[in-house]
């Protein structure tokens, strides 16, 4: 699984970093950065869909592996 | 608040300031949404209110056709000349302005910075306790909530401690004293600058480790922000920062003190606060805010004109039950929950870390040194009427 924040509709809600800090982080004025490239070990996955589903902006991206 | 006539009629002459919207807005919002989505008032020189997220999230995203050249809904539009920056700037900036302003915030209410303010607010949320000495009555407004967010945001911008009650009495002016007479709220505002003008001249002369003193010294485009500027935002962080906040926390307290089953599972099982406490965001989101309708316009068949008034009731959007499962229902363990607490689109409370932070804490403190708590008097609780909505008189039996 892969998540992607859209930069243009995020605004720093941190709801995503907050649910999965180890999928997401804040950059520093609070705005949510994927860790790395956005892959999402196993173990994340419920929580990075949890991100998902809490964003205000529905800023984030989700591509399910297949 | 304030003299007005009664409302008789929520779809066509609603006035968001009367007792009965104060008390019990979610059954008015219930039915609007129903049968008047977009309802009219001809008070304040006119002006609508969506009840339906998808209103007024639409109409939050949409700066192009509402300017937010005020966000408090009054008989007084503030003057054309104020902009860009607006009169408490980045909150009534409108793009592109908006942007310098708000970045140069930011920073300041990132998760990383608030987190260093965690360890003082929770002695002071300790110190309000311990104040309590062992009366067995006391009010959760009164005594505990109002004075969190003042003493937080005060130490912030670093201005004495000893002006809280300065800082509430401005808060009440702005945002409770929508009915006064203009004159009257003029004069309150000039009060407010005078006194922050003779802070910010100190904080020049001595500069020193807050807030204040890094915006006096931050830059939009290469040029430092203006005196009056950083003045008018100190303004708004203090206006903004206080009395959300505390309603907020008295809220919280509210629910928990009359629903003993959600305060005995957050005593039982304290990691579900974060969790418990959007839900309660949701539920009682305390914020409203207005716009301005820039030019004569169209909206789903509502003819707006210019200059009138439209409000987000971010509270009233929360409860759509088109947009949550349960809206009416208060589920501490809601998992999914993407309520707009704090806003929609480029005017998120860039506050809003710092408040999910001051709540937590006081919320953690309070269960820690009251693990059973009721409310004294159900029909003693008052609450606030006007865009922030929240008790300010909460009598809960501690003993």
């Amino acid at each position: 699984m892969k998540v992607r924040v859209d930069a243009d509709r995020c605004e720093g809600h941190g709801r995503c970093y907050a649910l999965a800090p180890t999928v997401f982080e804040p950059d520093e004025i609070g705005n949510a950065m994927v860790s790395g490239d956005g892959s999402v070990a196993p173990a994340d996955e419920n929580r990075a869909r949890l991100a998902v589903a809490n964003c205000p902006e529905q800023a984030i991206t989700m591509e399910e592996a297949d | 608040m304030g003299d007005h006539d009664p409302v008789t009629d929520w779809a066509t002459d609603w006035d968001h300031t009367d007792d009965v919207y104060a008390g019990e807005p979610f059954v008015i919002w219930e039915k609007l949404r129903e049968t008047c989505p977009v309802a009219h008032t001809d008070r304040y020189g006119g002006g609508w209110l969506p009840t339906r997220h998808e209103d007024v999230a639409a109409i939050a995203y949409d700066t192009e056709r509402f300017t937010s050249r005020s966000i408090v809904m009054s008989e007084h539009r503030p003057p054309l000349e104020f902009a860009p920056a607006g009169i408490a700037p980045p909150i009534s900036s409108d793009p592109p302005f908006h942007r310098g302003a708000r970045r140069v915030l930011l920073p300041a209410f990132a998760p990383q910075a608030v987190d260093k303010l965690e360890a003082s607010t929770r002695a002071y949320c300790e110190q309000l306790i311990d104040e309590m000495g062992d009366r067995d009555l006391v009010d959760g407004a009164v005594d505990y909530a109002q004075h969190i967010p003042v003493r937080v945001i005060a130490n912030m911008l670093g201005l004495p401690q000893d002006d809280a009650d300065l800082f509430r009495g401005f808060v009440n002016h702005v945002l409770e004293g929508v009915a006064m007479p203009l004159e009257q709220r003029a004069l309150e505002m000039m009060e407010l600058f005078e006194y922050l003008r003779l802070q910010i001249e100190d904080h020049i002369a001595n500069p020193r480790d807050d807030l204040t003193s890094y915006l006096l010294a931050s830059e939009i485009d290469g040029q430092p922000l203006e005196v009056s500027h950083v003045g008018r935002t100190i303004g708004l962080l203090l206006i903004a920062g206080i009395d959300t906040t505390w309603s907020a926390i008295g809220a919280s307290l509210w629910h928990l003190a009359g629903n003993p089953a959600d305060r005995e599972r957050l005593v039982a099982e304290p990691d579900l606060l974060p969790v418990a406490m959007e839900e309660l965001l949701r539920a009682y989101a305390p914020v409203t805010m207005a716009r301005l309708v820039r030019e004569d316009m169209d909206y789903k068949g509502c003819p707006m004109q210019a200059e009138d008034w439209v409000l987000l009731p971010f509270p009233a959007a929360n409860r759509d039950p088109d947009a949550f499962e349960k809206a009416d229902e208060v589920l501490i363990d809601r998992e999914v929950n993407r309520h707009a607490a704090f806003g929609l689109g480029i005017h998120r409370c860039a506050g809003s870390h710092l408040a999910r932070m001051e709540l937590r804490v006081a919320l953690e403190v309070w269960l820690t040194a009251f693990p059973r708590f009721t409310l004294a008097d159900r029909d003693a609780v008052r609450w606030s009427a006007g865009q922030v909505r929240g008790p300010r008189t909460l009598p809960i039996r501690i003993g």
